[in-house]
């Protein structure tokens, strides 16, 4: 299995406005902030393996020879204690759900193929992760009680997401307007871009 | 005042002290803010700086009286603090865990709590609607839940009073609730994203408005007109959104209210005679008490309770204001359920504040053979950030891989529609105290809550009309899906001690100088957002308040 993006908005880019009102001091220090990954100090080297295939399997980058790199922001949040808000009586907090999540889906992979989840093809690791989001554990135990969906989709996706969206490769790739301020936008009405914006996207089916 | 160097993170040490506060309109300036001592006994205390504390604080220094109101949150320059940048923008909200089970148990940070000096409005979306009038008395008139303890006429009044603090911008004519006055501002250009519910609208014959938002369409004061830049989800870094923080709370400093930025409080004290007699609070790396004759609790319908809770003593065992076991009670949300669409044209929702066009068809229409729900329900136009947006996808459908980077490459040309649906008033739908404590040693709040019968029939009505009107529109590709937004009750008011926990002045039944003030107070939710509701009613509790004092009845 070949895998393949097709970006509509191919070379458009919102860091092509860096120099522009369209961002200010601030932003462009949260942004610089942003481009240094920052050290592991959270995960151990086993959890950082399977942290390392989840968010690829995630958020797969064939195109790109430097992809976005998610993990070590991860790494970062939990180290810093960074919550939601937000703990179901039913989870522990983000840092052990994580620790017991990657634990679990290493578990899944080794009692279906004998490997750890890091080791898989891509095909074999998709398809884990899709039996464990419809509930279908080959090693229930490993889990010891964190609901598998809640944890793929809710600690697990939700957090890659939108480590890779507020990336400007994220934000460029889906024509986003990225950075806006003190310059907004102006044309707001159907099929109206400003200047600034991106290009119409290349779309197949239009 | 001086544009020196900016001095501190807003988040590391308070700026509003030294007889100073945060001019909210500069990048580093400064405003004179009167200062109280610890020991003076000052006539108000108040908890929390958001709808509810920061308009009552300034009725009540307009007044004379002597306030001090303390939030958790920082206090932020928007123009220098505020990044286009989600997570970034993330401090804004209480972050802090809160412990959340029952049946559909509440997502709470980011998606309805605030944590700074404005409260959740430094966040919210500016959408400004009144209730409909019928529901200040839903029991006697439409047949469920309960009456309000005030009427709706003075309600009215108070709707016109804090639209034009607020400055709401909004449309010439408004469809729907009695005739009303205009909006302050003219309405906006309604965003491609509205112009969806706009043709939806029309094609399945219900009306439909420019939504009335309070983000100024032309210059006010310091404030300019909105620039269209759509993260007001995350901060308005231009001050075109009239948030608290830049219109209640620099008219409570010119009075003379006091604030105190990243103070928790953590308990209001009692004294002998079973009055309040001020609070605890934690800042700058220690504990203190500020004396007061009237404590006021304004933490919104999650901290509220839990500080009464937490305040719990001899007298009290179960905590303050709970003799008859209402504290924390009767939490509602709203139902946030939405319906997405892919459209043919490029849409770019990012432009403009998010919700652009409104329909309140099914607040108002109570005869539709298909209506099965009491109760109402609004509806507006989307226009979610990114990492949002990709947040919902996932949570929402599992995806991941090539097939979720495939669906989000499709956001520019992404629509939908998302209610703000009434859920009922239900006791077992609650604030308690959890084991577990905070950093500052208290028990933290947990949150129990489920939807009834009508909740659901209310949600599954909305989501069959709104996949209709997307289709209408053009949309193909629908995906539903299901959350919750805004908190309403909690610490109720009423006509009847046994069922609330204050009367309609926000006074405690049990303590007679304990205040609450905010959305905590709400008996009803309403099928409208709450914002501007609890603006309303609290400045309708200053007034009151500022009349007993002048007849020594306070
Ligand atoms: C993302 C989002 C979008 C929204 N959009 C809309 C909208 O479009 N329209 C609308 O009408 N409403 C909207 N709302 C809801 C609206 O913001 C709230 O209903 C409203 O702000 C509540 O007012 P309040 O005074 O009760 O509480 P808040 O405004 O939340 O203020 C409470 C304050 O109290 C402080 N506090 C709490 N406990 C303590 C303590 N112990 N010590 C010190 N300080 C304390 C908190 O830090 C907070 O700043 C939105 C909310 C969110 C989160
Ligand atoms: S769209 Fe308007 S109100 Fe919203 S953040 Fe931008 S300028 Fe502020």
């Amino acid at each position: 299995m070949t895998e393949r993006f097709s970006a509509p908005y191919r070379g458009y880019d919102v860091l092509d406005k860096w120099d522009t009102p369209s961002f200010n001091d601030q932003t462009r220090r949260v942004l610089r902030g942003r481009m240094d990954p920052p050290p592991r100090r959270f995960f151990s080297d086993t959890e950082w393996r399977v942290l390392l295939a989840l968010c690829a399997r995630a958020m797969p980058q064939p195109e790109r020879t430097d992809p976005v790199a998610m993990a070590p922001f991860i790494d970062a949040d939990l180290h810093a204690g960074r919550g939601t808000g937000t703990r179901r009586a039913d989870m522990p907090e983000p840092g052990a759900a994580w620790r017991r999540g990657l634990a679990a889906l290493d578990a899944e992979a080794v009692a279906r193929h004998g490997r750890g989840f890091a080791d898989l093809d891509a095909a074999a690791a998709n398809a884990i992760l899709r039996a464990v989001d419809s509930g279908d554990l080959a090693d229930p135990a490993a889990w010891d009680g964190l609901p598998a969906q809640r944890f793929l989709r809710e600690t697990a996706l939700k957090h890659i997401v939108s480590i890779y969206y507020s990336q400007p490769q994220g934000m460029s790739e889906i024509g986003y307007g990225g950075p806006a301020s003190p310059r907004g936008y102006v044309r707001l009405g159907t099929d109206r871009i400003d200047p600034w914006e991106a290009p119409h996207g290349q779309w197949p089916d239009r | 005042m001086s544009a020196g160097a900016v001095s501190h993170v807003a988040e590391d040490r308070p700026r509003a002290t030294g007889g100073r506060a945060p001019d909210v309109f500069s990048r580093s300036g400064w405003v004179p803010m009167r200062e109280h001592a610890l020991g003076d006994e000052v006539d108000f205390a108040i908890v929390g700086s958001g709808c509810g504390g920061a308009v009552l604080a300034t009725k009540l220094a307009e007044a004379g009286h002597s306030v001090v109101m303390f939030d958790a949150g920082p206090f932020w320059r928007p123009l220098s603090d505020f990044a286009s940048d989600e997570r970034e923008q993330d401090k804004l909200y209480w972050l802090d865990p809160r412990v959340s089970d029952g049946d559909d148990p509440l997502e709470l940070g980011a998606n309805n709590s605030g944590r700074n000096v404005g409260g959740s409005t430094t966040h919210f979306q500016m959408v400004s609607l009144r209730f409909r009038p019928d529901w200040f008395k839903s029991r006697s008139k439409l047949g469920y839940a309960v009456d309000w303890p005030v009427d709706w006429h003075e309600m009215w009044h108070y709707y016109a009073e804090a639209e034009r603090a607020m400055a709401i911008s909004g449309p010439i004519s408004y469809p729907w609730g009695p005739k009303r006055g205009r909006y302050p501002y003219r309405e906006h250009e309604v965003n491609a994203a509205g112009l969806v519910l706009a043709r939806g609208a029309e094609a399945l014959g219900v009306a439909w408005a420019p939504t009335p938002l309070a983000t100024v369409s032309a210059p006010r004061g310091k404030s300019p007109p909105c620039v269209y830049r759509g993260m007001c989800k995350i901060g308005c870094s231009t001050n075109a959104k009239q948030s608290m923080l830049v219109t209640y709370i620099p008219r409570a400093l010119a009075a003379g209210a006091e604030i105190r930025d990243l103070a928790m409080v953590g308990r209001i004290d009692t004294g002998p005679d079973g009055r309040v007699t001020g609070v605890e609070f934690h800042r700058d790396g220690g504990w203190h008490v500020q004396r007061a004759r009237n404590v006021v609790v304004a933490g919104y319908s999650i901290e509220t309770p839990r500080l009464l809770l937490n305040s719990a003593c001899g007298r009290y065992p179960n905590g303050l204001a709970n003799g008859s076991d209402q504290v924390g009670r009767y939490l509602m949300v709203h139902s946030n359920h939405a319906v997405w669409a892919e459209m043919d044209e490029e849409i770019r929702w990012y432009k403009g504040p998010p919700s652009m066009a409104c329909c309140e068809h099914w607040n108002y229409d109570d005869d539709d053979p298909s209506r099965d729900f009491h109760g109402g329900y609004s509806f507006m136009s989307q226009g979610p950030l990114p990492g949002d947006f990709a947040g919902t996808l996932v949570t929402a459908t599992g995806a991941f891989g090539l097939d979720l980077r495939e669906r989000m490459a499709r956001y520019n040309r992404m629509a939908g529609l998302k209610i703000v649906g009434e859920t009922m008033p239900q006791a077992d739908n609650r604030v308690t105290l959890s084991d577990e404590k905070d950093g500052f040693g208290l028990p933290r709040a947990r949150i129990t809550f489920g939807y009834c019968d009508n909740d659901r029939r209310l949600y599954r009505h909305s989501l069959r009309f709104m996949s209709r009107m997307l289709q209408a529109a053009g949309g193909h590709d629908l995906l539903e899906t299901s959350s919750t937004a805004h908190l309403m009750g909690g610490c109720r008011m009423g006509s009847d001690p046994e069922t609330s926990v204050t009367d309609a002045n926000g006074r405690s039944w049990e303590i007679p100088n304990l205040w609450i003030c905010d959305g905590s107070l709400m008996p009803t939710a309403g099928g409208v957002n709450p914002a501007l509701t609890i603006v309303a009613n609290a400045a309708r509790i200053g007034d009151r308040i500022v009349a007993m004092g002048r007849k020594g009845t306070i």
